[in-house]
């Protein structure tokens, strides 16, 4: 096993980690919680509800692995879903209209945030927080109450089922229920899809692990660096458009308030999933399974009885540190053991 | 190496997961009768509440979890939704997962619950909507609601300030109201705000602004600090609970200015709804807050009883408003004439105040 563990990259290791860790964490809440657990709805409606922050996150880790922050993600889903509640119900839009709104917001954010940091080397934290402000603002300019889209079209969107085959379940009245899931997890799947591969095989997405692990030595090998952080905050932006229109999907409604404190469940969730804040190292596929870590210890807190917020609180950070700490355990003693070998 | 270790490992896993859901199917498909006296022990609740901005909602879920408890045969799945909407669907459909007997459900907003409702109808699991209502096309959706008047409660205030105006001959036009609003979007904010602009579109009163204080004391400060910068001629302040009350009145008497009832002389009124908290009541007493409205949170014992009802396979009424008070320590108001009903105003002393928080 060690042998083993010393053929592994750092990526693969945390991921390894995050994904036994879900899996054990899910196999304790069937066996101990039982009852909802065992059915594969259970599961399906994590998804279906963390669809929006699986897409966010994802932006997020892209980042995170070269070497940045983004916090503007939660204002630009509040600002993506209350844009395109307003266009639907008060000036009669449609589907294609509000998907290009949404695109076109997380594009401008990603833009003019990447061309900051990037070409003018502001630090990452201070123009995201600036743009998460911004975005907050916005979203109560173009509507300050919040309100339910009545748009029938979109309506029918919002509710459409994929059903998953075999994976129903009798209901106490003896009912067969399909297990479904929503229209947003697809995209949540295409999307992780899509950056794994981005980042494994092809060139820009080598770079994105350069720039973040040492940016002098991607200078040194002839790295664009300033292009490769700008593409990133791009990126991130084009995803939080798009995590925002998936988020609009789920609550079907326009508020200020959505999403708050989205953009930190994004970074737990990368963090949770492997993702290194110093970057240079992080996975999309950990940064699912940290998204369904998060979820699931939610959910798993308040089916245990402890519905009080603090609680679900108290159990993330508590998760979050033993994270972090066995993270940092493991690479040390890794690092250690190659040296000696 | 790695890869196949991996592979290995998800193999095993997926298998196990694979056998627990198999598993489960068998036991939902056999009608096996220890699951079902199980049931009949312990009734099962799933209660989702909107989350704890106020005392209010604190007692309210207080009186719930009080009331819920093994002792009384009830198993109570308690699930904050911390404000959100996305939140409280998510809990709801928890529930239905979970099979539970019966779903409470605080609604944070009136909007957008007819799907996840169906979800639970088809379920065949009960729900009884608590505090604010739930505005859904098909009625049958839910099965009983729990809750106040809240228009009745806005009618109640209004009332009395029109009372009180004419009582100590104030002008309609000198009466210069702002209105720290509650969350907007739910129920209690929607009745109150509408019966005070009803009031003041009938009486002919200066409202000079609205804004949302989140029914919290921190909010309700900041609004009223932008109100009093804003203008110089407030003498009303309409808090739509008492949390902002108190942020309003520490804003006020941070600016030097007097909260109390005599407006005519620069004093500034402040007027609230809720009283759950003794600090409500003694405020009132000095004369810093002039009426609170109660509402009243004490809805625990009430569903309880509609789902003792349920039990026997009896149909309850289906709307069930709380019996609330009006109180002021002002003594020249003693009854307030709202459609035709008279509600008499309880005149605060310290032994009322000593007999409800005793």
């Amino acid at each position: 096993m060690k042998n083993k563990l010393k053929n592994l990259s750092d990526t693969n290791l945390l991921l390894l980690i995050t994904i036994v860790v879900f899996f054990v964490m899910y196999l304790c809440a069937m066996i101990f919680l039982g009852s909802g657990f065992l059915k594969a709805q259970t599961f399906f409606n994590i998804l279906n509800a963390n669809a929006a922050l699986i897409i966010v996150s994802v932006g997020m880790s892209l980042v995170m692995i070269t070497g940045g922050i983004d916090i503007s993600v939660g204002g630009v889903v509040a600002l993506v879903s209350m844009s395109c509640a307003v266009y639907l119900d008060y000036h009669d839009g449609n589907i294609f209209g509000s998907i290009l709104i949404a695109l076109a917001i997380g594009l401008a954010f990603g833009l003019v945030q990447g061309f900051l940091i990037a070409y003018l080397d502001i630090q990452p934290f201070i123009v995201t927080l600036a743009g998460m402000f911004f975005a907050r603002g916005m979203t109560t300019i173009v509507h300050t109450n919040p309100f339910n889209v009545a748009n029938e079209a979109f309506v029918a969107l919002k509710d459409t089922r994929i059903v998953v085959p075999f994976m129903g379940s009798v209901n106490r009245l003896g009912k067969y229920v399909d297990a479904y899931i929503q229209i947003g997890v697809v995209v949540a799947i295409l999307v992780v899809v899509v950056f794994f591969c981005m980042l494994r095989w092809t060139k820009l997405g080598r770079n994105f692990y350069a720039v973040g692990g040492n940016t002098q030595s991607a200078l040194m090998l002839g790295i664009n660096v300033k292009r490769t952080k700008f593409i990133s905050y791009l990126l991130s932006g084009l995803l939080a458009g798009i995590g925002g229109y998936v988020y609009f999907l789920y609550v079907g409604s326009g508020a200020a308030s959505h999403a708050s404190g989205m953009e930190m469940n994004a970074i737990a969730s990368s963090i949770i999933g492997g993702t290194l804040l110093t970057g240079g190292v992080g996975n999309i596929l950990g940064t699912l399974f940290g998204v369904l870590s998060l979820s699931t210890i939610k959910n798993i807190v308040s089916s245990a009885g402890l519905g009080e917020a603090w609680w679900t609180n108290i159990t993330i950070a508590t998760m979050l540190c033993v994270f972090l700490l066995v993270q940092s355990v493991v690479i040390a003693r890794k690092k250690r053991a190659a040296r000696k070998g | 190496m790695f890869k196949r270790s991996l592979a290995i490992m998800l193999t095993i896993i997926f298998g196990l997961m694979m056998i627990g859901c198999g598993s489960s199917d068998k036991d939902g498909g056999a009608p096996s009768d220890t699951v079902k006296e199980e049931v009949k022990e312990n009734i099962v609740v799933g209660f989702s509440q909107l989350g704890a901005e106020s005392d209010w909602r604190s007692a309210h879920t207080e009186s719930i979890i009080n009331t819920f408890t093994e002792e009384n045969g009830y198993e109570l799945i308690f699930e904050d939704g911390q404000q959100k909407q996305a939140n409280q669907i998510m809990a709801i459909r928890t529930f239905i997962q979970q099979e539970v007997d019966y779903i409470i459900l605080a609604p944070v907003t009136e909007k957008g619950w007819d799907t996840v409702l169906q979800e639970a109808k088809d379920a065949d699991i009960p729900v009884i909507i608590v505090d604010r209502m739930v505005d859904v096309a098909d009625e049958s959706l839910f099965t009983c609601w729990v809750g106040a008047d809240f228009e009745l409660e806005g009618q109640k205030v209004t009332e009395w300030l029109r009372q009180y105006t004419l009582k100590n001959n104030i002008a309609a036009k000198d009466v210069h109201i702002v209105n720290i609003q509650g969350t907007l979007g739910g129920s209690s904010q929607i009745g109150r705000t509408k019966r005070l602009r009803d009031a003041v579109e009938a009486y002919g009163w200066d409202l000079l602004e609205e804004k949302p204080g989140d029914f919290t004391r921190t909010k309700g400060k900041e609004v009223m600090e932008e109100f009093l910068k804003q203008y110089d001629n407030i003498n009303v302040v309409y808090c739509e609970n008492d949390n902002e009350a108190y942020g309003a009145i520490e804003a006020i008497e941070a600016t030097g200015k007097k909260v109390g009832l005599d407006i005519g002389n620069g004093e500034i009124m402040v007027v609230s709804f809720d009283g759950v908290k003794r600090d409500a009541m003694s405020y009132a007493l000095k004369g810093k807050i002039a009426c609170i409205a109660e509402c009243n949170p004490l809805h625990g014992p009430r569903v309880q009883a509609i789902i003792e009802t349920l039990e026997t396979g009896e149909q309850p009424v289906k709307f069930h408003y709380m019996d609330e008070e009006i109180f002021s320590a002002y003594e020249s108001i003693d009854v307030l004439k709202i459609d035709e009903k008279e509600y008499s105003v309880v005149h605060l002393t310290q032994e009322i105040i000593e007999q409800r928080y005793q």
